[in-house]
Formats: C-alpha cells, sequence, structure tokens
C-alpha cells in the first residue's frame, strides 16, 4: 500500500502552479497517468523517486520515504524507473547495466529470456535500436525486485509496433514479479491494455480517476462518421456485443451482432461507420 | 650534434617530467571533485568559483608566483605553520614547486572535466542513484567511464602544461639545479649566457615532445568519437 499526499510549487510554462496530489495505490496495481503536457506528471515520478523534494508524506508499506522531518534518497526506495530517453550506462554492455544494479546474475538471464534479449546480453547500448534499449531499460528497472515500478512515457519514442510487443512484455513482467507500478502515458489504447486505473492531472490537480474504460470513452453524437481503428475488445453486455475500439488517442464503444463478432479478431484493423438517419418529410 | 646529445643533461627534463607528473596526479584527485560539483551545482556560488578557478589563465605567471611565493613564505602564516609543525620549507625547493604547479595547472584539469560531466546525460546519474548506488560509485562507474576524451584531454593538457610552466616555477623555484631547475628554466638560462646551441637542442626536445602529446591526444579522441557514433 503506498501513500501519497505531497504538494509542491512548480514554475511550468502556463506560469506558477502548485502540484497537489492525494493518491492511495494499492499493492500490485497499474495505474497509468495521463494529462496534458505541463501538468506535473514527471514531476511527480521524480519526487516519488527521491529526485526532487516536496512538501507533504509519502509512505510505502510503513516505511516513510517523505515526511516534513526526512526525505529517504533514491538510492534507499527501491524503486525501478523507466526513462522515455532510455539513460542506460553506454559504458556498459546489456548483461552488465542489468548487474550494475544487483549482482544476481539469475535474474538477469530470467529478465533478458523475457524480453528476448539473451542473444544481444554482450552488446553495447549503442549498437541497439530504440525498442531494444527501452526493452534493457525496463530490465534493469526490474534488477532491485522494485517495490514501486515508475515508467515515465517509456513507449512514446517507439513505432506502433514496438509499442504493442512491449505492452505485452511489460503485462508479462507485471504478472510475473507483480510489481506496483505508476506509468505515464497519452496513449488510450496503451492504457487500456496496460492500466488498472487511471489518474488524470491537469494543472497539477488529480481532475479525473477511475478505471480505464469509463475514463477514456467518449461517445460523440449522431455525426455521420468513418474511420479506422484498432479492435481492443469485445464485451458481451446481457444479450448484445459491444467491441471496444481505439481510433487516434480514444476508445469507442459499438454494438455488434453475434455473427459479427465471430468475425472479428481482437487486434485486427477494423473500420467504424454510421450512416445518416434518413430524413422525414412531413406536411 | 651527436656530441651535444650525448653530453647533453637530462636532469632538467627528468625534473619537469617529475613535476608535471606529481601535479596531474594530485590536481586530477583534487580537481575532480571540484569539476564534479561545478557541473551539478546550481548553487549562487558558482560563478564565483568558476572564474576563481579560470584566474590562473588570465593572471600574468609572475603575478600568480609572486602571491604563492608570498603565501608559502616563511612570512606567512601558513609558511610559518609548515616550518614549524612539519620542518618543511615550501618555497626555493622541489615541493613549493609542486603546490605551485597545481594553483597554475587547475583549470586544465577542472575546465575539461567539468564540460565532461556537463556533457553526460542526467538521467543516466540518476538511474545509478536509483540503482541504490552513492555518487562516489555513480562518478567511479558511470561518470568517468562516459567522459573518456574529457578525462585524458584533462589529464594530458595538465601533463603537458606544467612542463610547459615558466614564469611561476621561477619565482617559486628558482634555479637550483636537480631540484627546481626544470627545462624551461634551463633553457632561459641557456639564452641569457648566449649557449644558443644548448637552447636549440633543449627547445627543439620540448617542441618535439609537445607535438607528439598533443597529436596523441588529438588521435585518441577522434578513435573514440568514432567509436561512440558521436558522428552519426
Amino acid at each position: 500500500m503506498i501513500k501519497i499526499d505531497i504538494s509542491k510549487k512548480l514554475h511550468g510554462s502556463h506560469g506558477e502552479m502548485q502540484l497537489r496530489v492525494k493518491l492511495n495505490i494499492q499493492d500490485n496495481e497499474f495505474i497509468a497517468l495521463s494529462g496534458k503536457s505541463g501538468s506535473g506528471k514527471t514531476t511527480l515520478l521524480r519526487i516519488l523517486a527521491g529526485l526532487e523534494d516536496a512538501d507533504g508524506a509519502i509512505e510505502v508499506d510503513d516505511e516513510v520515504w517523505l515526511n516534513s522531518k526526512r526525505s529517504l534518497p533514491p538510492q534507499k526506495r527501491r524503486i525501478g524507473f523507466v526513462f522515455q530517453d532510455y539513460a542506460l550506462f553506454e559504458n556498459m554492455s546489456v548483461l552488465e547495466n542489468l548487474l550494475y544494479v544487483v549482482r544476481d546474475r539469475e535474474l538477469a538471464e530470467r529478465l533478458l529470456e523475457i524480453t528476448e534479449l539473451r542473444e544481444l546480453r554482450n552488446r553495447l547500448p549503442n549498437t541497439l535500436s530504440g525498442g531494444q534499449k527501452q526493452r534493457v531499460s525496463l530490465c534493469r528497472a526490474m534488477m532491485n525486485r522494485p517495490k514501486l515500478l515508475l515508467m515515465d512515457e517509456p513507449l512514446s519514442a517507439l513505432d506502433p509496433e514496438m509499442r504493442t510487443k512491449l505492452q505485452r512484455e511489460i503485462t508479462t513482467l507485471h504478472k510475473e514479479f507483480g510489481t506496483t507500478t505508476i506509468m505515464v502515458s497519452h496513449d488510450a489504447s496503451e492504457i487500456y491494455r496496460l492500466a488498472s486505473r487511471v489518474v488524470v492531472l491537469d494543472l497539477g490537480s488529480v481532475v479525473g480517476e477511475g478505471i480505464p474504460k469509463d475514463i477514456l470513452l467518449k461517445t460523440s453524437g449522431s455525426q455521420k462518421f468513418t474511420f479506422e481503428g484498432e479492435l481492443l475488445d469485445i464485451v458481451k453486455v446481457d444479450v448484445i456485443y459491444i467491441a471496444i475500439i481505439s481510433i487516434a488517442q480514444q476508445l469507442v464503444e459499438v454494438v455488434v451482432s453475434s455473427e459479427e463478432v465471430r468475425q472479428l479478431e481482437i487486434g485486427q484493423k477494423v473500420s467504424v461507420s454510421t450512416k445518416a438517419f434518413t430524413p422525414v418529410i412531413t406536411q | 650534434m651527436i656530441e651535444i646529445l650525448q653530453t647533453l643533461d637530462f636532469t632538467p627534463f627528468i625534473l619537469s617530467f617529475k613535476l608535471a607528473g606529481l601535479t596531474t596526479i594530485i590536481l586530477f584527485m583534487l580537481g575532480m571533485p571540484l569539476a564534479w560539483y561545478l557541473s551539478q551545482t546550481s548553487s549562487k556560488s558558482k560563478p564565483i568559483l568558476e572564474a576563481i578557478t579560470a584566474l590562473p589563465i588570465v593572471l600574468p605567471p609572475s603575478v600568480l608566483g609572486f602571491y604563492i611565493l608570498w603565501a608559502l613564505s616563511i612570512n606567512s602564516p601558513i609558511g610559518a605553520f609548515f616550518e614549524e609543525t612539519f620542518g618543511v620549507k615550501l618555497v626555493f625547493n622541489f615541493t613549493g614547486l609542486v603546490i605551485a604547479s597545481c594553483f597554475y595547472s587547475l583549470p586544465f584539469m577542472v575546465q575539461p572535466l567539468q564540460s565532461g560531466f556537463e556533457s553526460i546525460n542526467k538521467n543516466m546519474l540518476e538511474a545509478s542513484y536509483i540503482s541504490g548506488k552513492s555518487k562516489f560509485t555513480t562518478i567511479i562507474k558511470v561518470a568517468l567511464p562516459n567522459i573518456k576524451p574529457a578525462v585524458i584531454t584533462a589529464v594530458i593538457v595538465t601533463f603537458a602544461h606544467t612542463v610547459g610552466e615558466f614564469g611561476v616555477v621561477l619565482m617559486v623555484g628558482g634555479s637550483i639545479p636537480g631540484e627546481t631547475k626544470v627545462a624551461s628554466v634551463a633553457i632561459y638560462e641557456f639564452v641569457e649566457i648566449m649557449d644558443y646551441e644548448s637552447a636549440h637542442v633543449y627547445s627543439g626536445i620540448m617542441v618535439l615532445m609537445s607535438f607528439i602529446v598533443l597529436l596523441s591526444v588529438y588521435i585518441f579522441n577522434a578513435k573514440h568519437n568514432q567509436k561512440m557514433g558521436s558522428f552519426r
């Protein structure tokens, strides 16, 4: 159980603002932190990591990380941090990057196995692709078996295919290690796939919180439209089926018949369209 | 020519290199923490410290030499303290030269290291702290190996600059053969007594050695940059 109740004055692009976050996180939860840029997401992660100071308190399983008297240094917090720009140790090979954290060869090999990096274990980071680097970074963050895994837009620099692959790996790692995780993300399909809860920040304050479906779903009116999307899920509700489709950065629900369900496959690209209502003329 | 080389007294060169070697080692140990501090801090005292560090570049060696001479002499509290406590004289001997050289070459060690440290991705250092590593471990295992060209530049330039020292050495050390008479001072004396032939030989050796040192630094850096792919 992680209890966060912090505040900090920030000098953002919109002038001065107050970051004020009160949040309780259960063990094994996967939280997605969303919101416009400059809303304080990264700062919140950095405060949790101990890289920036703040007022208030952070408690993790009855261990005080921060209160008015003390602030536990990042070295002692046992966290994993995945940076957007990987931040690998350039002078060390893939395996050395992992072993630098903890000399646990067995764990390192297992992580490299899960992320399919075993072949690359002796390569230097600058010979790897972005996706490979981020997988190394993810493995490195898991090496000290963290109490809390923090990820700052880990997949935003990668192409869509690599994103999907890494999302799967993150899910695998989360299931295997059960690490409480907070991930900054803007991508609705990513949040839907990975997170059990979404917290939306705006100008330093929590403006929305709930399960991804409720927060991300935005139903539009009766506009005539056609657009491409990705089928994320099909949910049975009473007698009908609802397809959940990610279109651009939004999720939509579409009612589908049982025949249609049989033809659809999750992960498939689909096009969603609606016809205009027939005009009615009255005298 | 060969005759001159055979009869050449190499003591001043050996002294120069001994002085430069010691100065480089001491400055690396003292300059690295200072460079690290300057690269990481955003405190208001940073510009003041940076200005003080850079002073030896701007000041005439005679000014620096004069102050060091004054500070280390028996008439100053520092000089008196060393004389009384350890029975060590700090001027007109080799110890004095080392101290003076450390001041004189300080910026040549600190500045390349500082800009090297500043060029490191901050997240990389933070990743090390988060991994549970202290600042010291981070500097040794992560920071320094990632700025090898800056370290090599700092060490070599400090060494070369100390070998090339003249004014400060002359003021603080004088010209005691085998003790403070380094190569540059020896050349000055040859010119003074109009022994141009010896001056030529000594000067030629200095030019050649300096060139080789600098060339190897540039070759190393070019190779390192290619390896690290910074020209991509």
